[in-house]
Formats: C-alpha cells, structure tokens, sequence
C-alpha cells in the first residue's frame, strides 16, 4: 500500500494486519495453545432454577484426590463477578438463581476422566418457585431478586404528554415482543489461567474487554493491580458474547489456576456455551401514540421493559441504550418513555450488538407502519412528515447540530432497492401467486460510544511508542475479534505519521503492556478509540520535532533515524493520549436528559421479501443498506460490518428461536437453534454517504452495531406488505404465520404450550 | 493428548497429512479431528459444534471434503488428508487464500480454514461454479462474521483468476 | 466432546463375511457404523450406548451401483454425493438424487450413506419418503443367508426396524418403471440447507385423461416412521385432477398423519403444510395434464 504525501492510507482497504495469519491457519486461538503441565478445568452446575443446595455429593468410585475441586470457600477475594452491581456470584454457595448456575468447579490433567467426574457430582436442592416469564416478574407475587425483582429504572420526559391526548385525531397503540437471541460466534468460550506467588494471575483468553476481566479477577482473587495479567488471544467471534461473559470462565479457571498451581485450560463445548453463557434480552415493548390528522406525532408514551434474567450484570446499560433509542429518528414534541429491566430465573442475558437498541427499534418502526395505516397514509410518508431535522432535539433533548438529511437518504434507498416499482409489480403478481411478495422499510439511528458521560467515566488511555527500526506500535486494549481494530487503528496511526502502512504494529491486547483503552464494545473503537491514536500518533511526531530531529516534512528513512538518535539520547519514544469530552455536552444522569451520544449514524434499510403460503416461510430476496456514517475509513471493512450485520439481524427476525423450558435453553445445538446458512441469506447490497463527525477519526462515526437495527422491522413490514397481516413479535417463525393465518387469533400467554418463545 | 485408558485398545493408523506420511498409535473412536488438532499439533483445523454443522473442522480426505469431526481416526487410515496448513505452497498463498484476503472473506477467521477448503473443494469440481453453486457448495460452512457476501465475492474472484490462467 | 474414544472399540474386517459373522457370534453387541454422520453426533454428544462399533466405510461391495435392465441396485455405503452424481440415479430416480441433496452440506453428502439413513430410521430422514415411492426393496443379509424385503414393510415403529440383530442392508433396489411418471419432491425445513425436515413429500403419478393413473406418495416427519399415504392414494386412485379433488385429498392425508410437536415444529403446522405439498403436487399434475 503506497504511501503518498497526503496520506490517503484512511479510505482504503489496507490489507487485514493479521489476515495472513488467519487464511494460513496460523492464527492462534485459545484452543490452539497448550501450556507445560496445563490441566483440563470444567463447571458443575445447577440442574434448577431456583432453590438452595442442601447437599453436594462425590460419587465414591470416583478417585478424587486425583482431581482439583474448587467451591465458594475457596475464593479467596470477593465471591462475585464484579460488574456494575456485583451481585452475581462466581460460584453459587447455598442459593441458586438459574438453571446452569456454575457451583463447583474441577480440574484434571485428563479431559475424559474430568468430564466423567462432573457427571459424579451429584447435588440434592430444596427448590423454590421460580419466575420464567415478563408479566410474572412484573406481578411481583413471587420475588426473586431486590425488593421487587427490578434491576433498574428508567424515565425520560420531553414536553407535556399529558396534554397531546385531547388534541390528537388519533392514538395509536400497539404491542411488541423480541425474543432472545444467541450469539453463536463460532469459536466458544475459552480461557486458560496460570498463577504463581510472583506473578500473580495470568488468563489468556477469547475476549473483547482484558481490562473487564483484570477488574473482575482483581476483586475474585484478591490481588492487586499488578499481581494480575489478562491476555486477549485470536478471539473467533464475539458480537457482545464476550464482553463480560469472560470474566466468569476467566475467573473460574484462575480459580483451579491458584488452587492447584497448574495452568488450566476452561474450553466450552456448543451445548455448555449455548445453554450457560447470555442472550440478548428479551424485549416488550407498548406504543401509545397522539397523531394528529396529517400524521404528525403530537406526543406519546413508550413503555419499554427487558428480561434481564437472574443477575444485574449488564441489564442497565442494555436498558439505558434501549431507552434512548425507543423513539427512533423522530421528532416528538413530548414524550414519556419509562421502561424497566426485570429480573428471571434464567441465566443472566448480555451484551449483543446493537445492545437494547435491536429491541426498541423493532418496536419502533412497526409501530410507524401501524401509524401509516391508521392515518392513512403510506409508510414512507409517515416517516417523512416525522424525520428530525438538523435543530430539532431527540427524545432526550439533544440538539442535531449536524446536517442529516433523512428525507433525501429515504429518497435514495427508495431507489436503490427500485422500492415504488417493485411495489406496484408486487400489488398485481399477489393478486394469483401464492407466493406473495413485500417491501418493507426501517429508518433508524445508532449512537455510538458510551452513553452520556459513559466515555468520561470510562477515560480511555491510548498509547504509541515508536522503535529504533522506524516501526511504530500502537498500544490499546481495545480487541481484534473479526471487525478489524488492527487494520483500522493502524491505517490511522500510519496516516496521521505519514509512513507506510507496513511500518505500523499493534500490539497484543495485554493488560501489562496496554494501557487501558476501554472496552471494545458500544460501536466506539474507530470512533473514539481511533482519534486518541491519531493524537498519539501526532504527538510521537511532535517529539520528535520539539527535539530537533525531525522536520515538518519527512520520508519514513529520515522517521526512522530521528527515532533511532532519540531512543539513543532521550529512552523511550512513546506517546499516551487520554480521552477528554468534548465542551459543551452535556448529560443529566438523573432526568436521563441532554447529549446522549458524541454522533448518531443514520440509516434507512429495504427489504424485499417473499411469503410462500404452502409453507409459510419468508425468505428474504434482497436487501438494501444505506447509512450515513461519517467517513468510510476502509471500504472492505466497513462493507463487512454492515452485510455481517443485517445477516445476524435477518436470522434475529425470522430464524432464530431460543427454545426454553424452566429458564433453560433446551435446542442448545447448532442442529436445533438455526442460523442462515449461505444458502438462506439475499444479496445483501451495501451503501454509504459520508458527511463526517467532529468527534470521531477522520470523521468517522461507529458502524458494528447499526446494521443490527434496522432488517427486523424492515422485514416484520415487509410481510404485512405481501399478505396485509400484522405481526408484532420476532423470530416470526413460519408455525406462527401458519397460526395467524388459519388459526384462531393468538391465545392468551399463559396457555402457550412449552415449545413457543418465552418473551411474552 | 489426553486420552486414558489401556494402551491394548489403541491400535496403529497410518495417513498422509499434507503430503508426510504420519504413523500413529491412537484409540480407534478418536475423532479425526482432535488427532489432527492433538497429536499432530496441526490447530488450523477447528471445532465449533462437534455435530457436522457448522463445517469449521472441514478437511479434505482423499479429496472430498468432509467434517472431521464426525470421522474416527481408523476410518482415515491409508488416506491422503490435506488441511488448511496444506492450501499454500510453502509462503506462496493459493489464489483462494489470496482473494479471502483482498476480498475481506475472513474477519474474525475461525471459520476460514474450513471455509477455505471448502471453497478449494467446489472449484475443483465445479472450476466456473454459479453463485447458486457457490452458494450451495458452502451452504456446510457456517460463518458467523461477514453474511457471506465477501466470500462469495472471494470465490468468483479466485474463480476468474484460475481461469485466466 | 463428550465421550472417552478409550471406552470405544472400533473394527474393521474389511469384508462383507467378516462384519456378518462378527455380528452373528455377538448378536446386539456391534453397531455398524459406515459414514458416521449420525452415529458421530450422537457419540460426540455423548449419547451414543453402544461401545463396540464395527464399520462398514471399507466394504467394496457394498458401495456398488448395479444398473439392470429392471432395476438399479444401489449398495447400502453409496455416499449421497455418490448417488446424486449418478447418471441413472439421477436420470431415472431423480426424487432420490434431489433428496441426496437435501442431506446436510456437501461434506455430510460425502460421508453419509442410503443405508445409514435408512437403517438409522428417522422419520424425518430425506431419502426415505422417495424410497417409499420408488416402491424400493431391500437385500438384507445375514451369515444365515439373503432376503429381499419391500421397503415399505422396513419401519415397524419410531426408530424400529425389520432388521435382525445380526443382520446388515447390503443394497437398495430400485425398480425401473418411473418414466412417464411426473415426480415431485419438496421439503420443508427451517432453512435452505443442512436443515432437519419439518415435513418432507416425495410423490410420484401417472396421468392419463386427466385421470390419476397411479399415485404414490409418501411424507416423512409425520409419523414415528415415514409413510406411504395409502389411504390417499386410494381415494385418488382413478379420480380426474381437478380443484375439487384437492380438499378431498387434504381432509384424506390429515386423517392419515399422525405428527407431532417437537422441538422444531409443530403437530397443525406439519399438517396443514403436508396437506399443502399434497395439493401442491395435485396442481402439478394437473397442469401437466392439461399439456397431455
């Protein structure tokens, strides 16, 4: 990759940093590696959902003393997975809150002998009622958690609901319903730990946040700062599934780790990852919405509540990021959104792209096709007429200072997907096929970086050191998982030092070389991430400057041996940035009110679709993506995120079923739980406009969650478009098109038989 | 390698592996995979199910691609298996791994050994394969990261490339 | 990974004689494993009881394909891919090449067998339902000797077969009489590929007049095992193809089926969906008919 004066490395696909690795086979994952006198670690868990253990049993003919056991007695810090409320226990020590719940833990040099021994575990429990659905958690007859099985709270008020009512032509209501979805990465959960007095814990592991897990190991093991290592290896998908989930398997090995004095490798099979690790929250989500009679919405209320499952761990955050989403990219001139995370006995759900934002959405742009129809006008127009315009505030009263223009995206992905012709084609095809084909829109947005003062709070450092060869590193904890970090934080470092691509590393997230950059998670390592190495970058030259070995223009050899006399005379060349909010934003914790993103991409996806009614399937045909994201900093990649996306998101909508029976996942085999294969999925065409972002590299905005936004309800519209039945609940399975469509309309939840979703 | 067990129940394979004769004294129902993996320390080859479904653990064997999670060791004996550390020639990448890499096929890349062979294998039946045939001949490879586009991209690509030559 | 391989023996004789005589000495000991890609998943999983496995992947003479003038004899080993890739197989019995592509990905149709399927004895299994149609017989042996069995007496009950515990299928045999006969063959599963059928329909008619000459059609994932509709072939027997003909074979084919509710699908929604193939393939030979 040529380097020119100007730069210009940002805005091309620079090849993958460790692609090479990775279509040669040698890229090294967890599983891949295999330490001297390394022993095998595995869980034993709850068979319950709920109840106190009244005797753990070791089946005699079992040789023990062979084997290394751990319980709650032996930790020796704090028995929690320390988070947010650090309410989860590492290992239960008398009450059990999930099905799967990890309560002891063994370790043994041979794999076979280790899983036999958890099958000689046994344990007797007292069972106690559990809560497996929203309305029994909500009723708060039985409680299983706090004083009123609510994790957390929220309410945001703009304007003067109460009042819009009176003067609306039309109220609006509507219902939704998400389910959970797995995140299925293809490499599942890994760890290995080693301890020794010296050193201190070491986990090496498949990771997103090293610095996630070095707090939570810190607080488990009870070791300070630097008595505890955390190594993110080749990670093989993430998506979220390991944003804090490692932090449990990396403790639990650290745990054998510091008993037995031997590394221990913790690896989940699929049947353990997908029945222990978290889902995405389920979601309800009510509409009650004041139109007036050209379709404007006067004001309304959004009541959004998540299923968090048995423990905090991250519900209010996926909670806050639902929130501030559920109005979507609308103008609402008052509005009331309340919304609650509630607690289940299921294990806990997690981080998955989009983050809350999936859920609310969803609702969100079904609940405007409903709007379209009541008012009676198209879907397209409803959008139009409610479109935030530049000075307009949000939901939470921030003002778009930048220069969106939805109604002209609108217009352009009208025409790429050929929206209006197709639906006049498809209105005469329907009339004698039974196949009967749709069109379906989602205009939505997507906040990237932690919400509000989240990014303050979180005070990312960045850092980046140049060597005597001339080769610069970069140094971030923010982790490579498939989105491409390393390409992306590297073409930024080469082009704000002007040197070749090539000349440019970064180093292995590991928490005794990288500072702490934050957690690779909220759509913000390109955004935020990449301008602190651009300023470090720049301050490397800068050093360079002040001490008189380099000038303003310079070649990549004149760079090289400026670096070589400085480390020569002065030590080492490195530069570290830390994060700073821009001035002037401004976040209200308590009202839930004022800026809640640094910047918002803006998108608006098409889908076609096709309803066989002999089998009452949907298949998607094609698909349109068009977003505003700032600036496309590497055009493979960024295609990448967005077609990655939109897959999980179409599989979000019409195949992925999460079938639970007592809190328990009971299809936790890639058999029974389906996702699109090659064969399933449209062509998924790609489009971007740029109009920059003061906050973000090279006016980039984030792009890895968006795309999980928008394809559920543009599809879930799409099906009303080709059969004129309204659906309000993803996955829509082809059993409930066959329901609504020759059946009674829907039953009451609570006779539902056990093989349906579990989110109603 | 881990298994227990009396060394009477182990018995004597033999197979070629990317061209080198291997001999082995192994338990007969060891998944070929995890020989591969274990004894033969070749960690391209990946598992993600253990149930013939995702394809990441895809191998050629005798030059059909199969799952190799779902053989046992004794049926692989006398054959010839070729394994992602098989596809480039020494430093020179096979055209397939070329386009992988410009084309972005691979993002977090542990499906991309088996979807590699799995590509190697449709173009070595099908050298001008359709999408659809591209579609269906990787319909076993699960990937999780890119929605398939730029695989399918890759594979014509690399398609057009071997044609040209 | 969920099973110990030191806990498993696994022989290969190598020789049809060898594996009878191993499973006559030690009746309901051996499990004959050829391809592996169902008894794998079960072992993996840890749920396989068997611990002595004998296979069947080395036997050259079970993975002939025999092409006679009355029949083609396809050996119990031949892969899917093998089978789809087979001039007269798919040619002649094209339900059954399209069925062999319908199993799994490209790398379980490489491993997988006829006869596996066959003998493991899903119901959802995509190659049986064509089976049934195609009127197949089976050679089962023994060291006792051979028999020839008509396919559809095979499945005795949800995973039940014919078979004696010390014998093997050693070929499938399929009649040569199909040409002129209109095929038809479509599964329903959650998705395009390596998918287990929710419902599957293999059928088969001969029209002359517009009347059903003969019929044969048979599902699969409706019943404990997979079935000929016999019923609604009766009824169809001699009828002219017309839509009026189409509800009659509906009501028929729900009274026939017995599905159920299970992990992936539902008991009305198999129903309706088989009553729709049915009619679907009703529509075929009857727009087929309008050319004849």
């Amino acid at each position: 990759m040529a380097n020119s004066k100007e730069g210009h490395i940002v805005g091309t696909s620079a090849p993958r940093k460790e692609g090479r690795d990775k279509v040669t086979g040698a890229a090294r994952y967890v599983d891949d590696m295999v330490l001297p006198g390394m022993l095998y670690g595995a869980t034993v868990r709850s068979t319950t959902a709920r109840g106190k253990i009244k005797k753990i049993s070791f089946d005699p003919r079992v040789a023990w003393d062979e084997f290394v056991v751990v319980t709650a007695k032996d930790i020796p810090g704090q028995n929690c997975i320390a988070l947010i409320l650090d309410d989860q226990p590492c290992l239960a020590a008398e009450t059990i809150n999930h099905p799967e719940e990890p309560i002891l833990l063994l370790a043994h040099a041979d794999r076979h002998k280790l899983r036999k021994a958890v099958e000689a575990v046994s344990i007797e429990y007292e069972t106690l009622p559990p809560v497996h659905t929203l309305q029994e958690s909500e009723k708060q007859s039985t409680i299983i958690w706090g004083a009123d099985n609510t994790f957390k709270t929220f309410l945001v008020e703009k304007g003067d609901v109460d009042s819009v009512w009176k003067d609306a032509a039309h109220i609006v209501e509507g219902e939704y319903f998400t389910g959970a979805q797995e995140q299925l990465y293809i490499e599942n959960n890994g760890v290995i730990a080693a301890f020794d007095p010296e050193h201190g814990v070491t986990v090496w592991g498949s990771l997103q946040c090293p610095y996630y897990v070095h707090k939570a190991l810190m607080a488990l093991c009870g070791l300070p700062e630097d008595k505890v290592r955390v190594v993110q290896m080749e990670t093989g998908g993430a998506f979220g599934g390991k944003e804090e989930y490692p932090s449990m398997i990396g403790g639990h090995a650290a745990l054998l780790a510091m008993k037995s004095a031997r590394p221990v490798k913790i690896v989940y099979d699929r049947m353990e990852d997908m029945v222990a690790t978290t889902k995405r929250h389920p979601s309800r989500t009510r509409h009650r919405t004041a139109v007036s009679k050209d379709g404007k919405i006067l004001g309304g209320e959004i009541e959004f509540v998540i299923d968090g499952g048995a423990y905090a761990t991250l519900s209010s955050v996926v909670l806050s990021r639902g929130t501030i989403h559920a109005g979507g990219p609308y103008y609402w001139p008052s509005v009331r959104i309340r919304t609650r995370a509630m607690a289940t006995n299921t294990p806990p759900h997690g981080a998955f792209r989009g983050f809350g934002a999936p859920q609310s959405l969803f609702a969100m742009e079904r609940h405007m096709d409903r709007i379209a129809e009541v008012v009676g006008i198209s879907p397209i127009e409803i959008r139009r007429r409610n479109f935030l315009k530049p000075g307009q505030t949000t939901t939470t009263q921030q003002t778009i200072h930048e220069n969106i223009d939805l109604d002209q995206l609108l217009s352009r992905a009208l025409e790429l997907s050929d929206y209006h012709a197709k639906k006049k084609h498809f209105a005469v095809e329907n009339k004698t096929r039974a196949r009967k084909k749709g069109m379906g829109i989602a205009t939505f947005l997507h906040g990237a970086g932690f919400t509000g003062s989240g990014e303050r709070y979180l005070n990312s450092l960045v850092g980046v050191e140049a060597r005597a060869d001339g080769v610069v590193r970069v140094l971030v904890s923010s982790a490579e998982f498939g989105q491409g970090t390393n390409t992306v934080l590297c073409q930024i470092a080469a082009e704000a030092l002007n040197l070749p691509y090539e000349n440019v590393v970064i180093a292995q997230p590991d928490t005794t070389v990288v500072p702490n950059s934050g957690p690779t998670v909220a759509s913000r390592t390109a955004m935020i991430v990449g301008k602190l190495v651009q300023s470090a970058a720049t301050g490397i030259k800068h050093t360079l400057a002040e001490a008189g070995l380099l000038s303003e223009d310079y070649t990549p050899e004149q760079f090289r041996a400026a670096c070589r006399e400085y480390l020569a005379a002065h030590g080492p060349l490195k530069s570290e940035v830390r994060y700073e909010a821009p001035p002037g934003v401004y976040w209200d914790d308590e009202k839930y009110r004022g800026e809640a993103y640094a910047a918002f991409a803006w998108a608006v996806y098409v889908a076609e679709v096709t309803v066989d009614l002999t089998t009452y399937s949907v298949t998607v045909d094609d698909f349109v993506a068009l977003q505003e994201i700032g600036k496309v900093l590497h055009p493979v990649l960024a295609e990448g995120q967005i077609t990655g996306g939109v897959a999980q998101a179409i599989g979000f909508a019409l195949y992925e079923n999460v079938v639970w029976q007592d809190g328990r996942m009971v299809n936790n085999q890639m058999t029974n739980y389906i996702m699109p294969t090659s064969a399933d999925l449209p062509p998924i065409r790609v489009f971007f406009e740029q109009n920059g972002n003061i906050h973000g590299a090279h006016g980039a905005k984030g792009i890895g969650e968006l795309p999980m936004d928008g394809p559920a309800p543009a599809i879930v519209n799409a099906v009303e478009d080709a059969i004129g039945v309204r659906f309000h609940s993803i996955p829509l399975l082809p059993e409930d098109l066959f329901h609504a469509l020759e059946e009674e309309p829907p039953v009451a939840s609570s006779s539902l038989p056990a093989f349906t979703r579990g989110a109603r | 390698m881990n298994s227990s067990g009396d060394a009477k129940t182990k018995c004597d394979v033999s197979f070629t592996v990317n061209g080198e004769v291997k001999r082995l004294r192994v338990h007969p129902m060891e998944r070929l995979l995890d020989v591969l993996r274990n004894e033969l320390g070749l960690t391209g080859t990946k598992e993600g199910c253990g149930e013939g479904e995702c394809g990441s653990c895809s191998v050629l064997l005798d030059g059909l691609l199969v799952n190799s999670c779902l053989i046992p060791v004794t049926q692989a004996d006398g054959s010839n298996v070729v394994t992602i550390e098989g596809i480039a020639a020494h430093s020179l990448l096979h055209p397939l791994q070329k386009a992988f890499l410009e084309c972005g096929g691979a993002q977090c890349g542990i499906c991309t050994p088996g979807m590699i062979l799995a590509a190697v294998h449709l173009l070595e039946k099908k050298p001008e394969p359709t999408q659809a045939e591209i579609r269906e001949g990787l319909a076993g490879n699960l990937c999780r990261c890119t929605g398939y586009m730029q695989i399918f991209e890759a594979v014509t690509k690399a398609a057009q490339q071997r044609v040209v030559r | 990974m969920r099973a110990d391989p030191a806990d498993y023996k696994l022989v290969s004789p190598g020789s049809l004689q060898s594996v009878l005589a191993l499973l006559s000495a030690e009746p309901k000991q051996w499990l004959p494993i050829a391809g592996g890609t169902d008894v794998m998943v079960l072992y993996s999983a840890g749920k396989l009881p068997n611990r002595d496995l004998v296979s069947l992947w080395n036997i050259p003479e079970l993975r002939q394909v025999e092409v006679l003038p009355n029949e083609i004899r396809v050996g119990a080993a031949c892969t899917f891919t093998a089978l789809r890739n087979h001039h007269f197989i798919s040619r002649e019995f094209s339900l059954l090449a399209t069925a062999a592509s319908w199993t799994g990905g490209i790398a379980n149709q490489n491993r997988g067998t006829l006869g596996g399927n066959i003998a493991n004895a899903s119901p959802a299994a995509d190659s049986l339902p064509a089976l049934l149609v195609y009127d197949a017989e089976l050679t089962l042996v023994s060291i006792r000797g051979e028999r020839r069995l008509p396919y559809r007496e095979f499945h005795t009950g949800y995973k039940q077969t014919a078979l004696e515990p010390d014998e093997l299928i050693r070929d499938i045999s399929l009649p040569r009489r199909f040409s002129g006969y209109i095929s038809y063959t479509r599964k329903v599963g959650a998705r395009n590929a390596q998918a287990i059928s929710k419902v599957c329909l293999a059928a088969l008619g001969r029209i002359a007049n517009r009347t059903i000459r003969d019929v044969h059609l048979a599902l699969g994932s409706v019943a404990p095992t997979p079935l000929r509709l016999n019923e609604t072939e009766r009824m169809l027997s001699g009828k002219k193809v017309e839509p009026s003909l189409f509800e009659a074979a509906r009501r028929t084919v729900a009274h026939e089926i017995r599905p159920i509710d299970d992990i992936r699908s539902t008991a009305r929604y198999r129903a309706a969906v088989a009553g729709n193939l049915v009619v679907e393939f009703l529509e075929k030979l009857a727009a087929e008919s309008a050319h004849s």
